[in-house]
């Protein structure tokens, strides 16, 4: 993960956003359709999978939220919503961060990377897609896209990585299926792919 | 045999779904004037709702309704530890108890602040054994257990009993179950080396990633709920009565889930998914309810912890002739099952025991809710039992391996109180396997070997579950386009069984599998009937209900087939997708062909009749699928005997004795599941259970607050599983690959097996690591290594439950 972007550091960003930290409102800000009363939404431009995006965003929106349910890009999966399961994980600027631990406000300047961006125009899967696929990784599939994303930055930084920097590069991603072995093979295979 | 499908690798065809982030989950989906639920859940491990006043927040804007348990149950909940909808009794902490409905989930929130429940305190318990003492506190509103078909009741242990217990010995009072075969006090006065010691497991939490979300709507006159489950036709049927739509008006979605392992198998383990269902047929609005990781954890259930104590005796030659097991199972807030005895039915299978005695109670404590959860009883007894093994060889001078050899369950072996024989069973042959695989020779040389403060390990263990049912129903259907529709109720939780078990009837029939289509993900594709997706079963059960309903299929094409061209349907034969005459293969029809004879025909080729033993629900499936193809139906007889899932697993461990940590360098697991229906899935089940044994050997646990009887662990972080960097550098499976006789390609299923396997693994390494000794406990954490190490006491409490030991 980024070492830059701390639990401490999100905090302190929503402190800095003026508004009260309390889990439900972290979480469930952006869920709704209308705005919290109270709140001070704003538009604004977001880089997401190449494309400059124009969004409503409410100052403690976390990056997950905005995905989700403003961009419907659902690829990003919530699955603890406080950064202990990195299903969330998405690119930022080439670094695998927890999205649901990020405030959209603090990344409108970088360029946001999800998985429904990494397939070439044609259709091509990215090789990490592709070698996952080869590989049978996902079981249930639930924490995948985050796995692919971990995968895709560790390659980026290391592209003949060993198995142990695999083990470490994806060691932030738990999957409850216990299919490590399977992703720690995709890994190996898509660096082969290149 | 020579398979074209069985046994080789496919692409299931959700997998690029899955890694395109394409695929959608229960909470990917959203409607037009959706309205979002929050949840008031107990903040007390046992109370009573006295009163609700929602008048406040009812009057806010953008609140359209509440529900709660009189709305759900207007007659009344029903009187059992079954998880409710909602309740007005609530036994856990974060039971619902009402839900709200606003524009926004925000809301929502605010509304919920502005609700008064007045709740009634009760006692509560939260280790079983202190219930159980007189004037101990009850779990349940009537008692501290559940009799069938009587209801609550209290069941007691004196003091000194409890006292003794705890404290090493053998329990004396009178047990709540209990059975028994073979002469025990003959098979122990034969036994050379006689083990006896108190033990205990501890509750571990389902902990799926994808919370149990689910939206639903209502759209003239029919129910559609998008739920997260791991079955489809059974959860569906269940859910529609929960719900109280008719069964043909209700669709339950569900492409795919994000890990089911066996709490989101069946409708009365998940019944919050109604939720969303009854308010939105309150409101009138689509309604969307997310549920929180603190939530999944509370609700979302978890296995049976064990309070127990073990006798084993085994002959000079290593036989294991006596088993004496006695358990008091923790049944947690809601749920239960017969865990207790399933363990001492494992231990009958996997070793053949000549004598058992089965005690047990099972004691409901204020903590989760406990039921399905890969491996009932089998898992949390293999991790006690596997070091009592290394012992025993230890005693007798046998070699490690030998003695699991000398008890390997083998065909035409029998299990359990009523002897039940096995369909087939390899465990020599896994052992094996394991053996090469591992290269247990070599590494057993390293085992007790030391570097420094750290200290190698060599594990052993072995798992098993019944693994296969019957009595289920097959739907194939060929349409006018030479396509086959493979109709599959299975649910989509990863294991892609519902995809390998579809490609029986691709065999049948000789079909190309890109010319299948399996049609599941919502039950208005009109599925069959199967059974839930627990139990290791799905693999068994429905290879042989597609294959029978393939079959049924491949004769009403002879008989279109003779019909038409003439002669006898077994004058035909089938291949490339063409019926044929064997004598003259140019006189024939294409499956297209045939197909559209089919629908011509009508009546029984085409869905119009069909077994009167089908299940209703496989009954209307067929019935809306009528006239749209030539139609295969099957309803599956009866197999006979346990088909059992087998496995072995080997490790390498290297133990810090200063830190208590230790470092798994290899793991191999071994499957004996039949034939392998699909190779990549079959390792995929292996690595998964090798990650969820060291879960459970190693670390997963409940923690709770004994003053206020709060939960410690309601998230990954507080109740961690097994990350990456847990399971080992690397972990080698595979599968002995021998036919079941019960099964028309032979399999059996795995999925529960491998995690026992490995749990029972590591809890060997660990006795081999730390020269013998026997922790007597599941998991063993780096604190009771520490204080092993310490010659510190591992236990202030003996057999303390949902609690550090230590």
């Amino acid at each position: 993960m980024n070492p830059k972007l701390t639990r401490r550091r999100f905090i302190k960003g929503v402190i800095a956003s003026g508004v009260a930290v309390s889990s439900t409102s972290l979480w469930y800000s952006a869920r709704g359709q209308s705005r919290p009363p109270g709140a001070v939404e704003r538009m604004i431009r977001i880089n997401v999978n190449g494309q400059t995006r124009t969004v409503d965003v409410a100052p403690n929106e976390t990056l997950a939220s905005t995905l989700r349910y403003k961009l419907s890009l659902t690829g990003t999966k919530l699955g603890c919503n406080r950064g202990e399961c990195g299903a969330c994980t998405v690119l930022i600027d080439d670094v695998p961060n927890y999205a649901c631990s990020i405030l959209t406000h603090s990344v409108k300047d970088q360029r946001i990377e999800t998985v429904e961006g990494l397939e070439s125009p044609n259709g091509d899967l990215h090789p990490v897609q592709q070698a996952f696929i080869e590989e049978l990784s996902p079981q249930c599939g639930y924490c995948t896209p985050g796995q692919i994303m971990s995968a895709v930055g560790l390659l980026r930084a290391n592209p003949n990585p060993t198995r142990d920097d695999v083990r470490h590069g994806l060691s932030g991603n738990i999957c409850r299926c216990g299919a490590y072995e399977s992703y720690i093979r995709g890994v190996l295979r898509a660096a082969e792919i290149g | 045999m020579a398979y074209m499908h069985i046994g080789k690798d496919f692409v299931p065809p959700d997998v690029p779904g899955k890694v395109t982030g394409r695929i959608k989950y229960a909470e990917d989906y959203a409607r037009d004037g959706m309205a979002y639920v929050r949840l008031l859940t107990s903040p007390m491990p046992h109370a009573r709702v006295v009163d609700i006043d929602a008048s406040e927040a009812l009057a806010m804007d953008g609140v359209y309704g509440i529900l709660t348990a009189d709305d759900v149950y207007p007659d009344g909940e029903q009187n059992s530890t079954g998880l409710k909808v909602l309740t007005n009794e609530p036994t856990l902490i974060g039971e619902p108890i009402l839900a709200v409905a606003a524009v926004d989930e925000k809301t929502a929130e605010n509304a919920l602040q502005r609700i008064a429940v007045t709740f009634e305190r009760l006692d509560f318990a939260l280790d079983p054994l202190d219930s159980m003492q007189p004037g101990g506190p009850n779990a349940y509103n009537g008692g501290n257990t559940f009799v069938f078909r009587e209801g609550f009741a209290r069941y007691e242990w004196s003091r000194d009993q409890v006292t003794a217990f705890r404290n090493g010995a053998e329990p004396t009072a009178e047990p709540q179950t209990t059975w028994a075969y073979g002469d025990l006090d003959a098979a122990l006065a034969a036994s050379t080396f006689v083990y006896e010691s108190t033990f205990t497991t501890a509750g571990y939490p389902h902990m799926s990633m994808e919370p149990r979300s689910a939206m639903a709507y209502w759209e003239n006159g029919k129910c559609y709920v998008h739920g997260s489950s791991q079955s489809l036709s059974p959860v569906a049927e269940g859910m529609a009565q929960i719900v109280g739509c008719p069964i043909e008006d209700f669709i339950f979605i569900n492409e795919a889930t994000g890990g089911g392992f066996g709490q989101k198998a069946r409708p009365n383990s998940i019944p919050s998914m109604a939720i969303p269902a009854k308010m939105s047929q309150k409101i009138n609005r689509p309604v969307m309810m997310r549920i929180s990781r603190e939530e999944e954890l509370l609700i979302g259930g978890a296995r049976v912890g064990f309070q127990g104590w073990i006798k084993v005796g085994f002959r000079p030659d290593g036989r294991m002739a006596a088993l004496d097991l006695y358990i008091v199972q923790d049944n947690g807030g809601k749920g239960g099952g017969g865990d207790h005895s399933s363990a001492a039915d494992a231990i009958s299978m996997l070793y053949q025991t000549e004598a058992v005695r089965f005690r047990g109670a099972g004691i409901g404590t204020n903590t989760g809710h406990r039921g399905a959860q890969r491996g009932p009883g089998q898992n949390q007894i293999a991790p006690i039992i596997a070091p009592i093994i290394d012992m025993a060889a230890q005693e007798l001078g046998l070699d490690r391996l030998a003695i699991r050899r000398i008890n390997a369950v083998d065909e035409g072996d029998t299990h359990g109180p009523s002897r039940s024989p096995v369909t087939s069973a390899y465990m020599e042959e896994a052992i094996a396997h394991a053996e090469q695989a591992f290269n247990f020779s070599e590494r057993i040389t390293r085992s007790r070997q030391r570097n420094g403060t750290k200290i190698t390990g060599i594990g052993i263990g072995q798992g098993y579950h019944d693994a296969g049912r019957s009595g289920m129903d097959g739907i194939v259907r060929l349409t006018p386009d030479g396509r086959l529709k493979i109709h599959n109720g299975v649910g989509n939780l990863g294991t892609f069984s519902y995809a390998s078990t579809s490609r029986a009837a691709a065999e049948v029939l000789k079909m190309d599998w890109d010319q299948c289509d399996v049609v599941t993900g919502r039950t208005d594709r009109h599925v069959p009937m199967t059974s839930p997706q627990d139990g290791s079963n799905s693999i068994f059960t429905n290879t042989r209900t597609n294959w029978g309903a393939a079959h049924d299929l491949l004769a009403k094409m002879k008989d279109i087939a003779a019909m038409d061209l003439g002669g006898q349907p077994d004058d035909y034969d089938i291949d490339g997708s063409r019926i044929f005459r064997t004598a003259n293969p140019s006189v024939g029809m294409t499956y297209a062909q045939v197909a559209q004879r089919g629908i011509e025909l009508g009546g029984r080729f085409s869905g119009q009749e069909y077994p009167e033993e089908m299940d209703a629900f496989s009954k209307l499936s067929v019935d809306r699928l009528a006239g749209s193809g030539l139609i295969g139906v099957f309803n599956d007889p009866r197999h006979n005997g346990t088909p059992p899932g087998l496995c072995v697993a080997m490790m390498e461990i290297e133990l810090d004795t200063e830190t208590g940590k230790y470092d798994i360098k290899e793991v191999v697991n071994i499957a004996d599941c039949g034939t392998v229906v699909h190779p990549q899935g079959l390792d995929n089940q292996l690595r998964g259970g090798a990650s969820w044994g060291i879960g459970l050997a190693g670390f997963e646990r409940h923690l709770y607050d004994p003053q206020n009887g709060l939960p410690a662990s309601t998230g990954y972080w507080q109740s961690k599983i097994p990350t990456m960097l847990d399971v080992g550098r690397e972990t080698l499976t595979g599968g002995v690959d021998l036919p079941d006789p019960e099964n028309p390609v032979g399999a059996r299923g795995v999925g529960e097996p491998a995690m026992g396997s490995v749990a029972a693994a590591l809890a060997s390494a660990l006795w081999d690591a730390t020269e013998g000794h026997l922790f007597n406990t599941a998991p063993v954490t780096t604190d009771m290594i520490v204080n092993h190490y310490a010659g510190t006491s591992e236990s202030a409490k003996g057999l303390a439950q949902n609690n550090f030991r230590g």
